[in-house]
């Protein structure tokens, strides 16, 4: 399936995936991150058991220095 | 000094805010926020690296948030909806955490805000929970009506983002920390510690700041100045200056009893 993240679309072998396996395979569990998935805010304690579908448009945002 | 600067029901005894950009590495970011003795310190949410750099070190390792209050910011906002939109993502990164500052910028050029969509943005978050410090310009009318919203703190430009030009108005300034029972904050323009010193004299309740300290020669060493000028002017300020006299002199020396010639 094709998900978009961040701007880019990126093709997955997987049928299913959560969010979880998702930061598993981008090497981004334990980051402090917010995400938004079709323009609805996911709380960090759902990664485990939402599944992304083809399609599905992901903003992975964190905190960056900034004024 | 005991008295301390209250955001949205919580003390603090710094009344230096500082932004945790520009900095040449996570390493001197911290020293300079050390050396400023900040408690506040902002930062940005931007997409996060997918990919090669996806394990290089984070602010948060080197400003645990633990340690300091953060203020997420919609730096590189334009609209109401995306300032909106990021701050809720700020909510989420930082486990519910409801003090952010709000901006909404006009112009790309010269960073100037945009009031009428930081008026817009405002209402919705304040109605979502959220303790808003909100960047605006320094007109005193916008400026109250942001505090009418249920802003926490309204912070008026003394200059233009990044541009260390100063206080260009500090009568506007006035205005609105006389008009205003929320703490007023200058955000943005300040360039050295005598500028925030004025801020300071003029009433301000705390100045937030990043370039000034960020692009000084020395970031260390200046971080330091600007905490002392916050101090030395909010005391200043505490204390009452003295009236001016204009063209008026008073000797400090008694005029009795100087020696005369024979």
């Amino acid at each position: 399936m094709k998900i978009s993240i961040n701007g880019n679309v990126k093709q997955f072998e997987n049928e299913k995936l959560t969010i979880s396996a998702l930061m598993l395979t981008l090497n981004l569990t334990g980051k402090r991150l917010a995400i938004e998935k079709n323009g609805a805010i996911v709380p960090r304690s759902q990664f485990s058991e939402v599944q992304l579908q083809d399609g599905d448009v992901l903003e992975i945002v964190g905190a960056v220095g900034g004024g | 000094m005991s008295e301390q600067l209250i955001i949205a029901g919580k003390s603090y005894h710094s009344r230096l805010l500082v932004g945790t950009g520009k900095y040449k590495d996570f390493t001197e970011t911290r020293a300079a926020i050390d050396a400023s003795g900040a408690q506040i310190v902002t930062v940005a949410i931007r997409r996060t690296n997918i990919g090669q750099t996806a394990g290089a070190p984070s602010l948060l390792e080197y400003l645990p948030p633990e340690e300091f209050t953060y203020l997420p910011n919609t730096a590189g906002c334009y609209s109401a909806d995306d300032a909106v939109r990021t701050l809720r993502l700020a909510r989420e990164l930082l486990d519910g955490h409801k003090l952010v500052k709000l901006e909404v910028l006009g112009d790309p050029k010269t960073l100037y805000p945009n009031v009428i969509e930081t008026i817009s943005a405002a209402k919705v978050l304040v109605k979502e929970g959220f303790d808003v410090m909100v960047y605006t310009s320094d007109d005193p009318i916008i400026a109250k009506q942001l505090e009418d919203i249920g802003c926490c703190a309204v912070m008026p430009l003394a200059s233009l983002i990044g541009s260390g030009m100063g206080i260009l108005n500090p009568w506007n300034l006035q205005i609105i920390i006389e008009n205003a029972k929320i703490p007023v904050l200058v955000d943005a323009g300040v360039g050295c510690a005598g500028d925030a010193a004025i801020a300071m004299e003029l009433g301000c309740d705390g100045v937030l700041m990043n370039t000034a300290i960020a692009a000084a020669r020395d970031p260390i060493m200046m971080a330091g100045a600007m905490k002392k000028a916050i101090e030395a002017g909010r005391e200043s300020y505490l204390a009452g200056r003295m009236p001016k006299k204009l063209y008026s002199a008073s000797p400090s020396s008694p005029s009795a009893g100087l020696i005369t010639a024979a």
